[in-house]
């Protein structure tokens, strides 16, 4: 009885010594991979803040100027003044899409000998 | 153990025997037996002592091991922790009220020299010098020949200049990793931001510190870790910031002033939206502060802030609304303005003569001293401190500007009778156009008092009354009227119903006495007068305006037609719809059902 207790004793102390050294060489690989995700982060954020940085550069308000004045022939920016407001009875009603078909162009020859313009002079 | 015992029957017999006393043989044994007892008990207490002594030594030296290791050691990031790697700069943003970047960090590098190391320290001197032009050779080779052991070269570079260091290939030329403060808008907002400088330096890293404006106020919490790196929201609209900048600036020069200064308000909250001063800098290359001569001439002065100037006629509208709320007059209450006011041996005089009396409004309309100076003998001296002091006038402004603190309003020391009367016209006290701003905005509000503020408000509570609402609402009328028919005619911007006061103050000599030519040109005014949303101060350093025969130097031709370019500029940049009479609009005819 006692010497098969101390074999188990014995076994359990092996198992768990390899458990605990397998976990020991988990937990640092999990580490190594953890500071090198985190140096990665850290990395993309500094390229992150750089570009944010660049990008504020690049869109000062005093360069966005020149570009649209050296740009005007092409965009035709102008700052925006209180005339350019206007009231939504100003915006013309879109005119309604005219569907052609074939069969309605075929007595156009005959319509345009008759048309008679509005001060009174005919045309062929 | 065998234990002797205190009678041994053998010896014991034996000393009988011999006629001997046989009890000093036991007294003789547990005397024995006590000097055992002794000598063991002082070994066991020697060994525990020992024990103690070896387990104290052993815990003192890994504590100081620990210690030392921890004190010697670079710090480490924790690695295990799921969180963290969030800050990247020690710094936090500051941004505008729409989230645009006014202040980041970019990470460059520092370069320093360990003489010591190095293999040609003439040779690598000259190169740097032919890369930073502004070392002087002499300098660095008696420092790389010299006896020192380490340093600073350059606190910033380039990418560029950093490969070309790398370039020259000497070990003793060394780089830090640094954290720059950049402020990508260049002079857009200088005074506001200030600048920041390296604080303590070490090889690996430096601290970036605030030296003015905001970066000085707010230093601690912009550099606080437990914030996270959340950014600075400041009160600003970058794009409306922008264009004031740039009408001013086209102003300034037009009217040929020295400088000039702007500030936009929300006037219910106090946030301001833009404030210029010129001339300004760029706080990327913050310059040093003036060692001689007058400060207020420097860039980095913030004349919105820090300038206390006389602001004349813009208080007039302070004695007439105060004398509305106490009910000493009303608007059509006809005032004598016959000229000259004579106190001892002082006169007050008109700009020009306005006939023997005028209507409260027409006072203000036409702006006459002598009309307002009567108003506030009628208030008296008390009462019009009293008044003045609640809207703010007394005291330096509370917005969170380092500057603020310093800039005081210059009172007359004792409020004599002359003093109530020149005081209603701006003479004889001095603010800030910061304050002028917050008193404006704190009448035509409604009437609650305002603090002016840099920093995003995201509710704000009324303040406490200054004046009721119908006072605040003829203080609009009488303000709106100034621009349709009086002193400020150029300032009309057609659908946004401007409204304001001109003020045109003498400068005061630093010898005592008034300048003839030079003046202070200011024109305060609000819009959309038939509901107030902003107020936007105007003030012009000795402007003069040549166009005509005579130089024009009355802010109504100055300080008015830039207000006004500013506005129309401005107010649809913020959302203002213009009230435009458009005649009358063409009929919508629907083409569908023709």
């Amino acid at each position: 009885m006692r010497g098969l207790f101390y074999t188990v004793s014995a076994l359990a102390v092996m198992g768990l010594g390899y458990w605990a050294y397998y976990e020991n060489y988990e937990t640092q690989e999990a580490l190594r991979t953890a500071s090198a995700l985190q140096s990665e982060i850290g990395t993309s954020r500094e390229t992150l803040s750089v570009l944010a940085a660049e990008w504020a550069y690049l869109n000062r308000p005093e360069r966005l100027r020149d570009l649209a004045d050296l740009n005007f022939s092409d965009l035709e920016l102008l700052p925006i003044t209180p005339e350019q407001f206007g009231e939504v009875a100003q915006v013309i009603y879109p005119a309604p899409e005219i569907e052609l078909k074939i069969s309605d162009i075929n007595g156009a020859v005959d319509v345009r000998g008759d048309y008679l313009a509005e001060d009174g002079e005919q045309y062929p | 153990m065998i234990r002797t015992p205190l009678r041994p029957l053998a010896r014991i017999l034996q000393a009988r025997q011999k006629g001997e006393n046989p009890d000093r043989i036991e007294r003789e044994n547990i005397r024995q037996r006590h000097e055992d007892m002794r000598d063991r008990m002082r070994q066991r207490a020697e060994s525990r002592l020992l024990f103690v002594g070896v387990f104290f030594m052993i815990a003192f030296v890994l504590v100081g091991g620990r210690m030392t290791e921890l004190a010697a050691t670079e710090p480490v990031e924790p690695r295990a922790s799921t969180s963290g790697a969030k800050i990247v700069a020690q710094r936090a943003d500051i941004v505008d009220r729409n989230g645009r970047v006014l202040a980041t960090n970019l990470i460059t590098n520092s370069l320093y020299a360990q003489p010591n190391l190095m293999v040609e320290p003439e040779r690598a001197a000259k190169e740097l010098v032919a890369i930073f032009p502004d070392l002087k050779l002499e300098r660095l080779i008696k420092d790389f020949t010299g006896t020192r052991k380490f340093l600073w070269v350059k606190k910033k570079l380039s990418p560029e200049q950093l490969q070309a260091v790398h370039d020259i290939g000497d070990p003793g030329l060394l780089f830090g990793p640094r954290e720059m403060r950049l402020y990508p808008n260049g002079k857009l907002a200088a005074q506001v931001l200030g600048g920041a400088s390296f604080g303590r330096e070490g090889v690996h890293s430096a601290e970036v510190i605030g030296t003015a404006g905001v970066e000085k106020t707010f230093d601690k919490y912009l550099r606080d870790p437990a914030m996270d790196g959340a950014p600075l929201k400041l009160s600003l609209d970058m794009t409306i910031q922008a264009a004031s900048r740039q009408i001013l600036e086209g102003g300034m020069k037009l009217m040929n002033a020295k400088g000039a200064t702007s500030v936009l308000m929300d006037v219910r909250t106090g946030e301001i939206i833009s404030m210029v001063s010129l001339p300004d800098f760029d706080p990327n290359t913050r310059p040093n502060g003036l060692i001689k001569g007058d400060p207020s001439e420097s860039p980095l002065f913030n004349r919105a802030v820090q300038g206390v100037y006389e602001l004349g006629s813009t208080f007039k509208i302070f004695a007439v609304s105060q004398a509305l709320e106490l009910g000493l007059v009303d608007l059509d209450t006809m005032i004598n303005t016959k000229g000259p006011l004579q106190k001892g041996s002082y006169k007050i005089r008109d700009f020009k003569d306005y006939g023997a009396q005028l209507s409260v409004k027409d006072v203000i309309v036409k702006s006459s001293n002598i009309g307002t100076a009567r108003i506030a003998l009628d208030i008296g001296g008390e009462r019009q401190q009293e008044f003045l002091k609640s809207l703010g006038l007394f005291e330096p402004t509370s917005v969170e500007l380092g500057e603020a603190h310093g800039a005081k309003p210059l009172l007359p020391k004792k409020w004599a009778e002359i003093y109530t009367m020149t005081v209603s016209y701006g003479h004889g006290i001095a603010t800030s156009p910061l304050h002028l701003a917050a008193a404006y905005s704190s009448v035509v509000n409604g009437g609650t008092l305002v603090k002016p503020t840099i920093i995003k408000q995201t509710n704000v509570e009324l303040g406490p009354r200054v004046i009721s609402e119908q006072t605040s609402a003829q203080v609009r009328t009488m303000l709106r009227e100034v621009v349709t028919r009086g002193t400020a005619s150029l300032g009309r911007v057609p659908g946004y119903e401007v409204g304001g006061k001109t003020g045109t103050a003498d400068k005061p000599k630093p010898t005592g006495g008034y300048y003839k030519d030079k003046v202070i040109a200011t024109f305060a005014s609000a819009f959309p007068m038939s509901d107030p949303k902003y107020v936007l101060i105007v003030t012009l350093d000795e402007p003069s305006e040549n166009s005509g025969k005579k130089p024009r130097r009355t802010a109504g031709w100055t300080a008015v037609p830039v207000a006004a370019e500013m506005i129309r500029r401005t107010a649809p940049l913020l959302g203002l719809r213009p009230e435009l009479d458009r005649g009358e609009l063409s009929k919508v005819v629907n083409t569908a059902s023709h």
